[in-house]
C-alpha cells in the first residue's frame, strides 16, 4: 500500500453571496496515493472542474482543506506558497489550441515553464531539459522547440503541454479532459504517453472527465461526482461493473455500449 | 511581410495613410526646408494669394502657407503626443482593472466612469485657464490626461475576457508574475484593438488642440493650425471676406481626421473579417 | 428504395487564396428508405461537408465539382435554386447542422424560430397554423408545448436539441440529416436524442435518417448502417454490425481499435492511436490516402483502390481483411 500524496478533506467551494450562494463543490473529501492513476468523472455542471482548480490552487476553497505529503497547503496563500506548491503540481488543459499563447514558440513556451524553479538553470541545462522533456512525449525536438502553436496538430501540441507540464518534475499531474479536444485515432496515443509515464516515472495522474470510457481504461479509481457532491468512489473495477449509487448506475446505462469486444 | 500585405488589401487604409502621409510630410519637411519665419509681418494685412504670397497674408502680414506649415508642425506633434498619452493611460489603467478585478477594478473603473459623465471640454477649459504658460508640451500633456477613460473603459472589458483563457492559467503554473502575464499573455491579444484606439486618440487629439487654440487657450508661445483660427475669428476674417485666413486651417484639420479615421476603418475592417464587403 | 443517392461526388472549397479543398472527393452513397446511415470519421475527413451535400445545401465557395446528387431519380443539383430551396429543403430533406442548438437567435423566443422556418417552406402558411401545427407535434413527441414560449437560453441542452430536431421534421421530411447532434450534450441527453430518433423513425415521420459523428460506440446504437470516412472518400460501407466487429479496412480497424467504453475487457487491452495525421485535402496523395499510415500498404496501394463487394459490405481498399 503506497503512501498517501494527496488528501482532499470536506472541501467546499461557493459561487455568490448570502442566500442566492451556489455550492458548486459541497463538502468532498478523497485520497490520492503516490503513483496512483484515479479519475475523477461527472457531468457538465457536476463541479469537477472546480475541484480541479482548487486542487491546482487556481482557485481557493470557500472552507476544507486540501494536504499535499502531509502539510496544509490551503492555509497558505502568499506567492511562494503557491509557487512551491506549482514545483509539485501541474496540470494539463482540454483545449490543446486555447492552452498556448499564440504569439510565441514552443522553445518560449518551455522555458517560461523552467522559470518556476528555485535554483534557475543554466541555458545548456535549460535546452537539455526541454530536448528530454519533448522526447518523453514522443516528439522530436529538432522539429518542435521552432515551431508556433498554429504549426501543430491537436495531438502534437497536447504532448508538448504535457511537456511543458513534466519539465519542473512534479509529483502529481491534474489532466482536465485532455483529449476531450482531439481526435478518436490521437486521443488513444495521447492517453498512453500519460500512463507511460506514470508507470516509468512513477507520476500520480488524476484525470477529470466526462468520459466513464476513459475513466475506467486509464484508473485504478474512479470517484464519481453529480451535482458538488462526491456519490461514489471505490476501484474502477467495482463502480464501472457493479455500482452501488443511483447515478452511478444511471451513468453507466446511458453510456453507448458496445456489449462485446471489438476485434482488432 | 504578411501584416503589411494585409494592410494594404484595404482600400481605405491606404487611402488614409497615403494622405497622412502627405501632411506629415507637409507638417515636418515644410519648416524644415523653409527658411522663413511664420510670425515676421512680411507683407500688408489680409493680402490676397498672389505669387509672392500663396495662400495670401493673414491679420498682421505674415505668411499664410508658412503660418500653415509651422501650424500643422505644431498640431501634428499635440496630437502625437496627446494621442500617445492618452492610450497609455488607458491601457495602463484598463488592464490593472481588468487583471485584477476585484476593489482594484471597482476603484479604476469607478473613476473612470466619474471622468467620463464630465464633458471633457468642460476640464480642458479649466486646466487651460488654470495653467497660464502652456507651451506644445503642456497642451499634449493636458490632453493626454483627459482623454484616456473611455480606452480604460474598453481595455478593461477585453482583458477581463482574455483573463479567463486557458493559457493564462498555463502562465500562472508556469510561475509566470501577474505583471509578466498583463504584458506577455494579454497585451498581444489587444495588440489591433490598441492600435485602433491609438489612431483615434491622435485624431481626437488634434481636433481637441484646435478646439482650445481656437478658443484662445492654446499654446501662448507657438503657432498651431487652432491658433490660426483663433486670429482669423478674432481679427473678423469671414466679415472681411478673408478666406485664405481661416480655410487653409480648416481643410488641413479635416483632411488629416479624416485620414486617421479612413486609417482606423479600414483596420476595422481587417481585423474584424466579418464587416468586409465581398 | 432509394430516397437519396451520391454518384461519385465531389464536392470543393474555394479559398481565398485560389487553393481547392477536395473535402469530398469521390462519393458514392444511397439512403434507402426505412434506414439509419452512419457516417464515421474525425474531424477534417469532410463528413460535414457530405452532410451539406446530401442536405442540398452548398453555400459557395463549397461547389460541386462532379457526379450526381438524385432524389427519388432526380438529379436535384441541375434544378434551379428556387425550386430546390422550396420543394427539396425542409421537405425532402431536412438537416440539424452541427451546433444548431447554440445557434439560436438567444433574443427570440423558440415559437419565433418555429415561426420563421415554416415560412421559408410555406409562404402562405399562417403564424397560428405553424404554432399549432408545432405545438401538436411537440405534444406527440412528448415534449412539453411550453418551449414554445421559452428563451433558448432557459432551456437544457438535451431539450434545446430535441426541440431543434422537433421542429426541423415539422414538415414530415423523407430525409433528416443530424450533424454531429450530441457532441456538447451529456449522455442522459444523448441518449433521449436517441430515443426522440428512434420514435420520429418509428412513426415514419421521418423515412430515413443519417447521423454523422465521429463516436462509433453511438453508431452502435443508432445506425442500421455504417460508412466510414476518411480523407474525402468512404473507406467502407456496411452494416453496422459488421463494420464496427468484423471491419476490413485497415483504418475502420484501427478507428475501432481506438475506442474506448466501461465494459469487460476494456482493461487488459492496449488501445492503440493511428500514428500521423489525415492528409491535407489541397493537396491529396495519389492512390489510396490512407496509405501513409497503413501497416499493410504495399506496391500496389499507389493506385486508387477499386470497390470491392461482398454481401453487403463494400469497401475501398487492395487488402480489404488484412487487418481483421
Amino acid at each position: 500500500m503506497s503512501e498517501t500524496l494527496i488528501q482532499v478533506q470536506n472541501l467546499s467551494r461557493l459561487f455568490g453571496h448570502g442566500k442566492g450562494a451556489v455550492a458548486a463543490v459541497n463538502d468532498v473529501s478523497f485520497t490520492i496515493r503516490r503513483g496512483q492513476v484515479i479519475s475523477l468523472v461527472g457531468e457538465s455542471g457536476s463541479g469537477k472542474t472546480t475541484v480541479a482548480r482548487m486542487l491546482l490552487r487556481l482557485l481557493e476553497p470557500t472552507s476544507g482543506r486540501i494536504l499535499v505529503e502531509g502539510h496544509d497547503v490551503t492555509s497558505k496563500k502568499n506567492r511562494e506558497s503557491h509557487l512551491a506548491y506549482w514545483r509539485k503540481v501541474q496540470a494539463v488543459f482540454q483545449d490543446p489550441y486555447a492552452s498556448f499563447n499564440a504569439y510565441f514558440s514552443i522553445h518560449t513556451c518551455l522555458e517560461r515553464s523552467l522559470g518556476i524553479l528555485e535554483k534557475p538553470l543554466s541555458r545548456d541545462e535549460k535546452m537539455a531539459t526541454m530536448r528530454h522533456s519533448l522526447e518523453m512525449v514522443g516528439l522530436n525536438p529538432n522539429e518542435t522547440l521552432h515551431k508556433k502553436p498554429f504549426e501543430l496538430s491537436g495531438g502534437q501540441r497536447q504532448r508538448v503541454m504535457i511537456a511543458r507540464a513534466l519539465m519542473v518534475k512534479p509529483s502529481f499531474l491534474v489532466a482536465d479532459e485532455p483529449t476531450s479536444g482531439i481526435d478518436a485515432s490521437t486521443r488513444a496515443s495521447v492517453l498512453n504517453t500519460l500512463l507511460d509515464i506514470n508507470k516509468k516515472l512513477g507520476m500520480t495522474i488524476m484525470f477529470i472527465t466526462h468520459d466513464l470510457g476513459l475513466a475506467y481504461y486509464t484508473s485504478e479509481e474512479i470517484l464519481v461526482m453529480s451535482k458538488g457532491k462526491l456519490v461514489e468512489a471505490g476501484l474502477a473495477e467495482q463502480v464501472v461493473m457493479d455500482p452501488q449509487h443511483e447515478y452511478t448506475q444511471r451513468l453507466l446505462a446511458d453510456v453507448p455500449r458496445l456489449h462485446s469486444r471489438p476485434t482488432a | 511581410m504578411t501584416i503589411i500585405r494585409t494592410f494594404l488589401h484595404s482600400g481605405r487604409f491606404v487611402a488614409g495613410f497615403l494622405i497622412l502621409l502627405a501632411v506629415l510630410i507637409f507638417g515636418i519637411l515644410g519648416p524644415t526646408l523653409s527658411s522663413k519665419d511664420p510670425l515676421e509681418m512680411a507683407g500688408s494685412i489680409y493680402q490676397k494669394p498672389d505669387d509672392k504670397f500663396l495662400l495670401g497674408t493673414d491679420n498682421f502680414g505674415r505668411d499664410v502657407l508658412t503660418e500653415l506649415k509651422f501650424g500643422t508642425r505644431t498640431s501634428l506633434t499635440v496630437g502625437l503626443l496627446g494621442g500617445v498619452m492618452a492610450t497609455a493611460i488607458g491601457l495602463s489603467v484598463g488592464t490593472l482593472a481588468g487583471f485584477r478585478g476585484g476593489w482594484v477594478e471597482e476603484l479604476l473603473m469607478g473613476l473612470t466612469n466619474v471622468l467620463i459623465t464630465i464633458p471633457t471640454i468642460v476640464i480642458l477649459i479649466l486646466l487651460s485657464v488654470a495653467i497660464t504658460v502652456r507651451s506644445a508640451w503642456v497642451m499634449s500633456l493636458i490632453i493626454g490626461v483627459t482623454a484616456w477613460p473611455w480606452t480604460a473603459r474598453a481595455v478593461r472589458a477585453q482583458t477581463s475576457s482574455l483573463r479567463t483563457r486557458p493559457h493564462l492559467d498555463i502562465a500562472r503554473l508556469s510561475g509566470s508574475s501577474g505583471f509578466a502575464m498583463a504584458i506577455i499573455d494579454v497585451l498581444p491579444y489587444m495588440a489591433s484593438y490598441v492600435f485602433m484606439a491609438l489612431i483615434l486618440q491622435v485624431s481626437s487629439a488634434i481636433l481637441s488642440e484646435a478646439t482650445l487654440s481656437m478658443l484662445g487657450l492654446g499654446p501662448t508661445n507657438t503657432i498651431s493650425l487652432g491658433v490660426m483660427l483663433n486670429w482669423a475669428l478674432l481679427w473678423e476674417s469671414v466679415r472681411t471676406g478673408a478666406w485664405w485666413a481661416f480655410l487653409p486651417p480648416v481643410v488641413m484639420l479635416s483632411v488629416t481626421s479624416f485620414a486617421l479615421l479612413a486609417m482606423n476603418s479600414g483596420m476595422d475592417e481587417i481585423f474584424n473579417p466579418r464587416l468586409r464587403r465581398r | 428504395m432509394e430516397l437519396l443517392t451520391l454518384a461519385d461526388v465531389k464536392a470543393y472549397y474555394r479559398t481565398p487564396s485560389g487553393q481547392i479543398v477536395r473535402a469530398v472527393d469521390g462519393v458514392t452513397l444511397s439512403i434507402n428508405e426505412g434506414e439509419v446511415l452512419g457516417i464515421a470519421g474525425e474531424s477534417g475527413c469532410g463528413k460535414t461537408t457530405l452532410a451539406q451535400v446530401l442536405a442540398l445545401n452548398m453555400q459557395p465557395p463549397l461547389y460541386l465539382a462532379g457526379g450526381e446528387v438524385l432524389a427519388d431519380g432526380v438529379d436535384v443539383q441541375k434544378l434551379p435554386p428556387e425550386v430546390k430551396r422550396r420543394e427539396y429543403r425542409g421537405k425532402y430533406i431536412s438537416v440539424v447542422p452541427q451546433g444548431a442548438m447554440s445557434a439560436l437567435n438567444p433574443s427570440l423566443r423558440i415559437r419565433q424560430f418555429v415561426a420563421d422556418l415554416m415560412r421559408e417552406h410555406y409562404s402562405d402558411l399562417t403564424k397560428r397554423d405553424a404554432l399549432d401545427r408545432a405545438e401538436q407535434r411537440l405534444r406527440a413527441l412528448d415534449l412539453p408545448v411550453r418551449v414554445l414560449d421559452a428563451y433558448p437560453h432557459q432551456l437544457s441542452g438535451g431539450m434545446k436539441q430535441r426541440t431543434v430536431i422537433a421542429i426541423s421534421t415539422l414538415l414530415d421530411p423523407k430525409v433528416l440529416i443530424c450533424d454531429e447532434p450530441t457532441s456538447a450534450l451529456d449522455v442522459s441527453s444523448q441518449r433521449s436524442v436517441l430515443e426522440l430518433l428512434r420514435w420520429l423513425m418509428k412513426e415514419k415521420i421521418i423515412r430515413s435518417c443519417v447521423f454523422v459523428t465521429h463516436e462509433l460506440p453511438l453508431l452502435y446504437q443508432i445506425a442500421d448502417r455504417v460508412a466510414v470516412m476518411y480523407a474525402g472518400r468512404i473507406a467502407e460501407v456496411g452494416g453496422a454490425e459488421e463494420i464496427i466487429f468484423r471491419p476490413q479496412h485497415p483504418y475502420s480497424t484501427a478507428l475501432v481499435g481506438a475506442v474506448l467504453v466501461p465494459e469487460k475487457g476494456m482493461k487488459e487491452r492496449r488501445v492503440e492511436g493511428i500514428p500521423g495525421a489525415p492528409p491535407d485535402l489541397r493537396t491529396p496523395p495519389t492512390g489510396c490516402r490512407f496509405a501513409a499510415r497503413c501497416r499493410f500498404v504495399d506496391e500496389q496501394c499507389k493506385a486508387d483502390p477499386v470497390e470491392r463487394t461482398s454481401g453487403t459490405r463494400q469497401v475501398w481498399c487492395w487488402k480489404p481483411g488484412a487487418s481483421a
